[in-house]
């Protein structure tokens, strides 16, 4: 196995995969060309189904036992994978092509130190000692700047949180020095903040290793930051490719703009400029049409052009940089000229007070059982999961509360909902406390008008009923409609609502897709004539383009019922764009309320701070200060006595942040901030996102 | 558009739907050759039993010519018919073909029910422990753990000795040796699917517990009993086998494969046929429904 150092590092040429199933062959990848220098770094973009995973897979030679390579080489230094033997693949990978996987918890073994698993890749690879690869170990993880490496080498995985356990994932990968990487969605699975810190490191590790990535992912705003190139997938194609500059500014293929269109980036407004998701649905494997994948859902197709024939890669003349494109009229297409400004929805107007949250508090208990926990009188230990809560929604407001894990978020829909109930304050709903009173103590007509939609639509809806039964459940519970027939008309009327076909009546969950599943979900929480639904991160599990048909269903269901949102998520784009109030949590308290241009420009909490800077935007053109967190979040049982934030707060003043609980600080009527620092200094602070403005923009977006 | 069957207004399925469910997923057993040698041992026990009046040659307890091996023949006398004993008869003189195909229906009878209500039993304990947690969970949790802590053939003995062999009481004490276990695959079953969000969206509804129980989560967990319930019927035809060869079992003179053999064991070195093809029945069935459950898993598991 002799490697050609000169030749690039990965050279793929006319890929085919496909994968055998009980329904015959499927064509999985059509096509596929990639070439990677030294440390170059390729971002693969796409939604479900699109084939990147089976790529990555390709290049590992690990496609399982029923997928091949139909047809191409994939070249690896100059060496063609094909023709490996079984023991020469098995020298390659981890040595010179690593993979990094989604969940960082499912890499590691549970039962092994992760000294134990770091060390086993350079002593397999390269025979050194146990010494020698404890050494390097130590050193990567240095690397990998994770904070104390030697008692990370004696921990087990389940002992350090999830971005610290993809930290050592990516250190392992890098061990023995490999030539290429492979990430799929290394940060799907991890916070905002966390994400932000991974994905730096990302960056730099390109650098300083001179390793070639290929990150996988179907976040444009982390390809973004990642990678030099990107390559757009459809269905099994590569329908666009160039480098960052070039195709973030022009794209060229509808798809690759439609995709934009589907992303809240600054510039949108749920009301003056929306979302525009694309219309139809991917097509099933076997079902692609001739000629262009994206045809049946392009807004230019031409019938007799798009459809004839398979269509080739052809280069983008004018542009500097390999910059190409698999479409018949790309010449011909201007996507400036095609914003219309008839899309623009009218603003949804602002009622009463619906909901007061006055000084929440929700404590659980957790009992220590242990005779030591008993003799030192701490058997009982309380995790404070929400902490003086205080803030109000308005008749056709959306309002959004932002945090991650551990905030108190899921709390708090908790104890609105009544699965649980608060330890102390008072949460007022249409006029009674609602706080103390559970969901079995509720009226039906209660219980109806305050309804949830889910995160997970795998997990929304149940397995074994219909459709129609399901949200005919939900009717007759809340006393809308007796009689049989009317029932199924309203179902009816519901499904039209959510713009799903009349006949998923009588479908199971399991032939639905998860936008699909989705929009049930919301069908189900407005069948009872709703005054106010709370969102649990509805699109967060969905592909982009799905997320922005959901998201528009919602607010279009919205203004029409003048229902009030509360949105929880930690996503700040999807935020910006719909909310209308934004209330920032850490660790179940309020760290700033107020409008959504309050929260979004200065003065700022801190935290807040972070949070923004750490979203990532596919717009080339939009700059962030780049704030990343250090430290760790403190465990909820055992939270600072002063501010919450103290233990990783950029801005640190001294004891007092450590010792004093922050007082609320007014910025403006309505806009709160819970923070030592005086608000003088926190308004001077610069913007942390910063938009150009339209005339100033290379590249008009909407 | 279908309007007109489907009138669907409550959650749970109509039975017709679901047993053509069912049979399209038999369908499905197809694929694992496994499990159609299993289904295939099962219902060709099936097809006996329901056929055993025109199989069988001869009463099954008519005493006729005693210690005739197997392919003898039966001249006949005033009350029954000429004929062959083709395997031969006990030390009575029963035929024991004719006494395997009966008995084929005891069996096929009694295990059936006896795992039927094993399993109510079991469900209802399981869905109760893994629901509600806490005090109820603790306390049935420990009362299967003593009721498992047995012996199992003591349990069997004590109660059945104690209360007289008859077929209720058979099921009694095998739904009591049982449906400790079941409870516990219920409870783990259940531990997982409390926590989806169907379960919240139904809990802020404000359904009743019970209706949550039987209506959201007891059909999410039919894949795994359906495999166990399988397997748990080979042990209840054992268990009813091993209760008739100790005397436990149905008084005589209900054929009872068990029984039978307990009643020639004293032959067996003698006569082997009066106890071996007894023996082969038992093993053949009970080896049908544990082939039927892997193929089951199998098919299951790809989907």
């Amino acid at each position: 196995m002799q490697f050609d150092e000169n030749a690039p590092v990965l050279e793929i040429k006319d890929l085919n995969l496909s994968y055998w199933t009980r329904a015959g062959e499927i064509p999985a990848v059509i096509d596929f060309s990639l070439t990677i220098d030294k440390g170059e770094s390729i971002g693969l973009v796409g939604e479900s189904g699109c084939g990147k995973s089976t790529v990555a897979m390709a290049i590992m030679q690990y496609m399982g036992g029923n997928g091949t390579i139909k047809s191409g080489s994939i070249k690896f230094k100059g060496v063609e994978l094909n023709t490996l033997a079984p023991d020469e693949l098995r020298r390659l990978r981890g040595a010179e092509i690593s993979m990094i996987y989604q969940e960082p918890f499912a890499a590691l073994n549970p039962s092994l130190t992760l000294g134990t698993q770091l060390k086993e890749v350079p002593i397999i690879h390269e025979g050194i000692t146990d010494r020698e690869a404890h050494d390097r170990a130590v050193k990567v993880l240095g690397d990998v700047r994770l904070p104390d490496p030697e008692r990370v080498m004696a921990a087990y995985p389940h002992q350090i949180s999830g971005g610290q356990q993809q930290r050592v994932v990516i250190a392992m990968g890098l061990l023995s020095n490999p030539s290429l990487l492979l990430l799929d969605e290394p940060t799907t699975a991890l916070d905002v903040t966390v994400e932000a810190g991974i994905t730096k490191l990302i960056a730099d590790i390109a650098k300083q290793y001179g390793t070639s990535q290929v990150y996988i992912s179907h976040n444009l705003g982390l390809i973004l930051e990642v990678c030099d190139r990107v390559f757009v997938m459809y269905s099994g194609e590569v329908v666009e490719e160039g480098t960052i500059k070039s195709l973030f500014t022009w794209p060229k293929h509808p798809y690759t703009h439609g995709l934009f269109g589907c992303i809240p980036l600054p510039t949108a407004d749920k009301n003056a400029a929306p979302l525009k998701p694309i219309r139809g649905q991917l097509p099933l494997p076997h079902e692609r049409p001739t000629g262009c994948n994206f045809g049946p859902r392009c807004d230019f197709f031409a019938d007799g052009r798009c459809n004839s024939r398979d269509i080739a890669m052809t280069q983008v003349t004018g542009s500097a940089a390999d910059h190409r494109v698999r479409c018949e009229r790309w010449t011909e297409l201007d996507f400036a000229a095609e914003i219309s400004h008839d899309e623009q929805k009218p603003p949804i107007s602002i009622g009463d007070t619906v909901l007061e949250v006055d000084g929440m508090q929700k404590y659980y208990e957790v009992h220590d059982r242990s005779i030591a926990a008993i003799i030192a009188g701490q058997s009982v230990k309380l995790v404070k999961a929400n902490e003086a809560l205080d803030f109000d929604a308005r008749e056709g407001e959306t309002v959004a509360i932002v945090g991650e894990s551990g905030c108190g978020k899921s709390t708090f829909a908790k104890v609105l909902m009544g699965l649980e109930t608060a330890t102390d304050g008072e949460v007022r709903y249409g006029g009674t406390n609602i706080g103390e009173v559970p969901v079995r103590e509720r009226t039906p007509k209660q219980i109806g008008s305050l309804q949830m939609v889910f995160q997970n639509p795998s997990d929304t809806l149940n397995p074994s009923h219909t459709i129609g039964g399901q949200i005919g459940r939900v009717i007759k519970k809340f006393g809308v409609e007796s009689d049989k027939v009317k029932i199924r008309e309203r179902v009816l009327e519901l499904l039209d609502l959510v713009k799903l076909p009349r006949d998923f009546y009588i479908r199971r969950p399991r032939q639905l897709s998860g936008g699909q599943k989705q929009r049930v979900g919301i069908a189900r929480a407005f069948a009872g004539n709703p005054a106010m639904v709370i969102a649990d991160e509805p699109v967060s599990a969905l592909d982009v383009s799905v997320a922005a048909a959901v998201t528009e269903l919602l607010t279009d269901i919205q203004r029409e019922h003048k229902t009030t949102l509360l949105f929880i998520s930690h996503d700040l784009s999807v935020v910006r764009y719909l909310a209308d109030r934004i209330v920032v949590m850490y660790l179940g308290q309020i760290m700033e309320r107020g409008t959504t241009d309050e929260i979004f420009d200065p003065p700022y909490h801190p935290y807040t701070e972070a949070l923004l800077s750490a979203v990532p935007i596919a717009d080339p053109e939009v700059t962030k200060r780049e704030i990343v967190l250090e430290g760790n979040l403190p465990s909820v049982m055992n939270p600072p006595k002063g501010c919450p934030f103290t233990t990783r707060c950029q801005h640190k003043i001294g004891i007092i942040c450590d010792e004093e609980r922050p007082a609320v600080q007014m910025a403006s009527n309505g806009h709160a901030i819970a923070c030592h620092i005086p608000l003088d200094e926190l308004r001077q602070a610069e913007p942390v996102i910063a938009v150009p403005k339209a005339e100033e923009r290379v590249h008009v977006t909407q | 558009m279908a309007e007109a069957t489907a009138t669907p207004s409550m959650p749970a399925p109509t039975f017709g739907a679901a047993l053509m469910r069912a049979i399209r997923s038999f369908a499905l057993l197809r694929e694992s050759w496994v499990g159609m040698i299993g289904a295939g041992l099962v219902f060709f026990w099936i097809a006996v039993a329901l056929l055993a009046p025109l199989l069988a040659p001869f009463d099954p307890n008519a005493t006729l010519m005693p210690f005739q091996k197997p392919g003898a023949l039966f001249p006949g006398n005033e009350t029954v018919a000429a004929g062959t004993f083709w395997l031969g008869t006990d030390q009575l003189g029963r035929d024991i073909l004719s006494r395997i195909i009966w008995g084929s229906q005891t069996v096929l009878i009694y295990a059936p029910l006896a795992t039927l209500s094993a399993y109510t039993v079991g469900i209802l304990m399981g869905l109760a422990a893994g629901y509600y947690r806490g005090w109820m969970d603790d306390l049935l949790s420990r009362v299967a753990d003593i009721i498992l802590s047995f012996p199992v053939l003591v349990l069997y003995i004590i109660i059945i000795a104690t209360i007289g062999a008859s077929g209720v009481v058979i099921i009694v004490a095998i739904t009591f040796a049982s449906a400790p276990g079941i409870m516990r695959i219920v409870r783990g079953l259940v531990l997982d699917l409390r926590n989806r969000d169907y379960v919240a969206a139904a809990q802020t509804r404000g359904e009743s517990a019970w209706r949550i129980m039987l209506v959201e989560i007891l059909p999410n967990a039919r894949g795994p009993l359906i495999v166990d319930a399988c397997l748990r019927l080979g042990y209840v035809i054992i268990t009813i086998g091993v209760l008739g060869f100790l005397g436990l079992g149905l008084p005589p003179p209900n054929p009872d494969w068990g029984g039978m053999i307990n009643f020639s064991r004293s032959m067996a070195l003698a006569f082997p046929h009066m106890v071996l093809y007894s023996c082969v029945a038992i093993s053949s069935l009970i080896l049908g429904f544990n082939l039927l459950a892997d193929g089951l898993r199998e098919v299951s598991l790809r989907d």
